[in-house]
Order: structure tokens, then sequence, then C-alpha cells
């Protein structure tokens, strides 16, 4: 009997045992279907949330170069701290450390922390030096993280620094040429997908998205050492004038090629600290300016096209003044009779007034039209100003008169260069370049040759011993070009005291490679005349551009070389002074 | 009727050896997924260094610390107009 309870005992337990197990079991099993089948999705769903995520990789954006392949803008990674506030509100011990490291002001970052502690995501700090980066790694404070990032660093600082522009923080182009070519430059971010752990570490790569593609490099037509020359003599220039600002453009007239682009004042773009809205402005593009005397070349260009005019026709400007309807031109003195020649070697504004009278109006318009006044150059540049030139249909007599040198029209200094390269280049315009051109464009043709080298031969008087600029000569060179003292326009008419200094010019004229303009504004410290202010720095760039592209010089004075020569040099090499300019 | 015996092994051992040929591929692709990522980030720290070593480079041949430099150390100057001498072939 007790046995037999016991048996019973038993074999009830075992049902009781069993049947436990069995209803574990398909607990188990319901758990696992509820899991596995009825609700996979949203679990998939959300242990992908958790744990594959897609990480953006970094692109790089292209280098800017100049034509011989310096850097002129390179983007370096530096890496960007940020933190989940959500996490690193659970380590407030870390705090006085992060801010330390990162120099922040302890209580602001934690008054930052704290606003915005909701979120999952704040930058503590942007662009972070590599070593501090590092350390911020050592540290290990939870929830906080480096980012990879980059930065733009500029060289050559404020030498080029208005025509490259400068990138934001997330180095997006903002100005400039870095504005202009953003999408050549810019990478594309690529994409992969990877699983993280609990500490947001990448323990796994799953697949690529899409890879990064770096940023193309651009290399433009900038020569390094040409902009460099002509910013150091440009900002000489405008310090001694105690000027307020100032451009200087070089162009290659065979390609229209910005050689050179300088601007005063400047800034550093590698510290954004110091920086001005007045100095962030490419004035050689986007300020206007009335180009004055520099405008002569061109009314007597439309007096040759005419062909009522020759070099040689002699044009009379006595007494030194001349009626126009109610208004009087005048000369700063009586130059008596002059010849075509003439005018643009003493610049005489009675000469070109009385020039420009007798032409057909819409000619003469024709030719400053086609030779790019009044409308933007081909350059592209952001905020590139057109210029104003006003149709000839409203022109009154003494608008004529003005127009013939050079007021009542507004330029940018690069129109202005590029109107002289196309006097440089016999007539032809070329469309004006930032970019290196591997072949010259396809020019139009605005002058005819024989007016353009007519005028050339006179822009070489100007800069002669009886012309207005000597200061502009080259040794070694001929050099031909035209100043320009242009009184400033104020509120109501012109004003007596304020003075652009502006001197255009092209060598060497026997076969032109440059055009240069130089444009100094309100140089205030005794002198004020194109030919003393501005000649000078023309004739310094001119000089030492020649010299780097290895122009040969045209203008040695063999023929009144002496009879004995010194010492004879070996191989066939003649000594040659190239005096000539004090 | 040998083959249906034969064939359902058969296909079985087909089963499972395309299953280890997929499971040894997955493995393949994504050693040669990591292989890669190690190959561009290695790629990337190259280029970084590049950029930095030319950034470095224009930093210490900016002309404005070449001219300097061979002014005052060097005492260079620009050769007078008299001692220039043209080569005229």
């Amino acid at each position: 009997m007790n046995a037999i309870s016991h048996k019973v005992e038993c074999v009830g337990r075992r049902r009781l045992v069993l049947g436990l197990f069995a209803a574990g079991f398909a607990a188990l099993v319901w758990r696992a279907m509820d899991l596995q089948v009825f609700n996979q999705d949203f679990f998939q769903v959300q242990g992908d949330a958790r744990h594959l995520r897609v990480v953006a990789l970094a692109a790089h954006r292209g280098m800017i170069l100049d034509r011989n392949g310096e850097p002129l803008a390179v983007s370096t990674p530096v890496d960007s701290v940020w933190a989940n506030p959500q996490e690193l509100a659970t380590a407030r011990e870390y705090w006085p450390a992060l801010a330390k490291l990162l120099g922040l002001d302890p209580d602001q970052m934690r008054r930052q922390l704290e606003a915005r502690s909701g979120r999952e995501f704040v930058y503590l700090k942007r662009h972070v030096d590599p070593t501090i980066a590092a350390q911020v790694r050592a540290l290990g404070a939870p929830g906080v993280a480096l980012q990879r990032e980059y930065r733009r660093y500029y060289p050559d600082g404020e030498v080029a620094a208005q025509v490259l522009g400068f990138t934001d923080v997330d180095d997006v182009g903002q100005e400039g040429l870095e504005l202009a070519y953003e999408d050549w430059l810019r990478g594309e971010a690529g994409a992969k997908r990877v699983v993280k752990d609990g500490k947001h570490r990448i323990i796994e790569n799953v697949e690529s998205i899409s890879a990064a593609r770096p940023g193309r490099d651009l290399v433009l037509s900038i020569d390094r050492r040409i902009q460099y020359l002509a910013y150091r003599e440009l900002k000489s220039a405008v310090q001694q004038h105690k000027a307020r600002s100032g451009s200087v453009v070089v162009l290659d007239t065979a390609t229209g090629e910005v050689l050179a682009m300088v601007n005063q004042p400047s800034y550093n773009p590698n510290n954004r600290a110091r920086w001005h809205a007045s100095t962030l402005r490419n004035r050689a593009v986007t300020d206007l300016f009335e180009p004055g005397s520099t405008l002569k070349p061109f009314t007597i260009a439309a007096a040759l096209e005419s062909g009522q005019y020759r070099p040689d026709t002699p044009v009379e400007t006595t007494p030194g003044f001349y009626r126009v309807g109610v208004n009087m031109v005048r000369d700063v003195h009586n130059y008596g009779p002059l010849d075509v020649t003439g005018v643009i070697r003493k610049s005489s504004n009675v000469g070109s007034s009385k020039i420009a009278l007798s032409l057909d109006k819409q000619l003469f318009w024709s030719v400053l039209n086609r030779l790019g006044f009044g409308s933007p150059t081909a350059s592209g540049f952001p905020g590139e100003a057109s210029g104003l030139l006003v149709n000839y249909r409203r022109w009154r007599p003494i608008e004529v008169a003005t127009l013939s040198f050079g007021y009542g029209l507004s330029v940018t200094p690069l129109q202005l260069a590029q109107a002289y390269s196309v006097l440089a280049a016999d007539g032809e315009l070329r469309p004006v370049s930032f970019l290196k051109a591997d072949k010259a464009p396809r020019a139009e043709r605005v002058l005819s040759a024989r007016t353009s080298r007519e005028v050339r031969w006179m822009l070489e008087e100007a800069v002669g011993p009886e012309g207005t600029a000597p200061a502009a000569r080259v040794a070694g060179y001929r050099v031909g070009g035209k100043t320009g003292t242009v009184r400033k326009s104020i509120a109501g008419g012109y004003a007596d005291d304020r003075y652009l200094a502006v001197f255009s010019g092209v060598a060497p004229t026997s076969r032109p490679r440059l055009s240069v303009v130089v444009m100094i504004n309100e140089p205030n410290n005794g002198h004020y005349y194109g030919g003393k202010v501005a000649a000078p720095v023309f004739s310094a760039v001119m000089a030492g551009a020649l010299r780097f592209l290895n122009v040969a010089p045209d203008a040695l004075p063999l023929d009144d070389m002496p009879d004995e020569a010194p010492a004879p040099l070996p191989g066939g090499v003649q000594r040659v002074a190239l005096g000539g300019r004090q | 009727m040998k083959a249906p015996g034969l064939l359902l092994p058969l296909l079985v051992i087909t089963v499972i050896a395309s299953a280890l040929g997929d499971v040894y591929s997955k493995h393949q692709s994504r050693k040669l997924f990591v292989a890669l990522q190690d190959m561009e980030a290695n790629r990337d720290e190259m280029n970084i260094e590049w950029g930095q070593l030319q950034l470095e480079q224009s930093t210490w041949a900016t002309h404005g610390r070449v001219e300097e430099l061979a002014r005052e150390q060097l005492k260079m100057t620009l050769p007078l107009q008299d001692d220039v001498v043209i080569v005229r072939p």
C-alpha cells in the first residue's frame, strides 16, 4: 500500500513536471513564433535602427592650383568634437577636463549642454588641432566623439584673398572662385552601412552604399609669382600714397587669361577673426569707376576706324578750352596745334572731344560696346559688375565730348584690361578667363589690325619723354600705355580734391604679351597724377612679369652701341646695356 | 527504380554545398570589403599627408619669405641694368 501510494504519487508528480515542462516549452515556442514570425518586421527594423547605421564618408574638396601647379587653396582634415548630451549628462565629472581641453568656458559649456539635454547631437567645438583631438579621444568621456571635417588653408594668405574667396565652416564656397566653381571643387560624400555597438564604435562594415568622390582640382590661370609681385607693388604704392584702395589686373593678351589680380586693402583668409566686409570684395571686378583719360585710346581707335582720321591728321587744341553748348572742356595747358598722335601723347581733352564730336555716334558707341564696355566679361566671377555705357540714341553733344575722355561711363579694372588687350592682340577680343587655357580661345575681331597697331604706337609715345608717363617705361622693352587722373564723382558733381590715379598699358608693343591696369583710389599724399602714382607700379609689375614669362626684350639699344665694345664674351654673346631709365 | 534513391542524397548534398558556398562567399565578400576599407583609409591618410606636406612646402616657399631670406641672409640683389648680358642666337 505504501509502495502503491508511493508509485501513484510518483506518477502524479511526473505528470505535473512533464506538464510544466510542456507548458514552458509551449510558451517558449509561442514566444519564438511571436518574435520570429508575427512581429518579425517590427523587431528587425528596431534592431537595425539600433545597430545598423549608415555613416557618411567625408569627401575631400579639390585643391586650387596656380598655372604652374602650385597650391593656392588646400583642404586638410581636422576633427570636430561633438557630444550626445544625454550620455554626457551621466558623466559630469568629465566636464571640467573637457572644457579645459577644448578651451571653452566651463559655465558656458554647461549651459549649452543643459539647454540641449533633450538632443542627441551637439557640437562642442569644430575644427580642433589634431593633437587636441587625440587628447579628447584619450580622455574617453562617454557620449563624446570626433567627426572628420575639412578646413581650407590658403598658403598665400592676403595676396590672392579676394580672387580665391573662401569657404564656410562646412567647406562650401562662399565667395570668389571658391563659389564660382563650387560644383567642380566639391567632393561628393559617400555612404556605407556599418554595425555599431552600444558605444557607437563601428564593429563591422556591412556594405558600401556609394563611394566618396573627392572634389576635382581647379587649375587657375593665375601665376603665383606675378600675383605676389603685383600685390607687393600695389601694397607699397597704396601705403606710400596713403590711398584708400587699389587694384592691379594682369592679363595675358594672347589667351585672355588673368595672370594676376590683386586688391588693397586685403585680408588674411586663414584668420577669420579679423575680417572687414569692405576688404572681402574683389574690387578689380566689382568696383566701377570712370576711366578718364585711359579711355582716350578707344576714342582714337573709333576715329581711325571711321576713316576720317589718320595718326597724323592735324587737330587744333588752341586755346586750351573748347565750348560745347553751355559747357566748357578744358585742357591742363594750351597744347596748341597737335595731330591725332599728339592728342594721346599730351592727353588733350579738347582734342579728343573735337574728334569724338566729328564721328558718327553709332560708330563710336559700337566700338566701345564691342570692346566690352557696359557688359560683364566672360570671367564668370560672382558679383561682377557690368559697368555702364549709355546708348548712343540718348547722347547729347556734351556727353559725347566727356565720353571721349572717359567720363559718363563706368568700367571695372578688369574691363579696362580686357579692352587694352584688344589693342595688344591686333584688334581681337578673347574672353577673359580665370582658368588655365590649354589653347587660345576663339577670338572675335573688334578693331582692324591696322587701327590697333597705330593706337599702340601712339600709346608708346605717351610713355615717351614727351608724354604724360615716362615713369611707366620698362628697361629693354617697348611699352605703350595711357595715364588717367580721374576726378571722383560725388553727389551733385565732381570732387575737387578726390582723385583716382589710373594707368593702363601693354608690352612689349612690337608683339604684346601682357595688358596691365593699375588703379589707385584717392591717393592722399601730395601726388595724385596717374603718371606719378600708378605708372611706377605698372612699370615694376610689367618688368617683373615680362621677366617671369621669359619674354624677349624688343628694345635693345643695339644701334647706338659704342664701337669699342668691352672685352668680347665667348660664344657670340653680346653685351647689351639695358640703360634708358634712370 | 534506382534513380530516386540516389537523387535525394544528391540533392541534399547539393543544397548543403550551395549553402556552404553562400556562407563562404559572403564571408569572402565581407573580408574583401574590410580590406578595401583599410586600403581606402590608407589612401586617404596618404592623401592627407600629401596635402599637408604641400601646404607646408608652399608655406616655406612663400614669395615674401624667399625674398626676405634672399635679401637679408644671402645679400642678393636684382642685377643692375648694366650687368645684364643678353645672348643673341
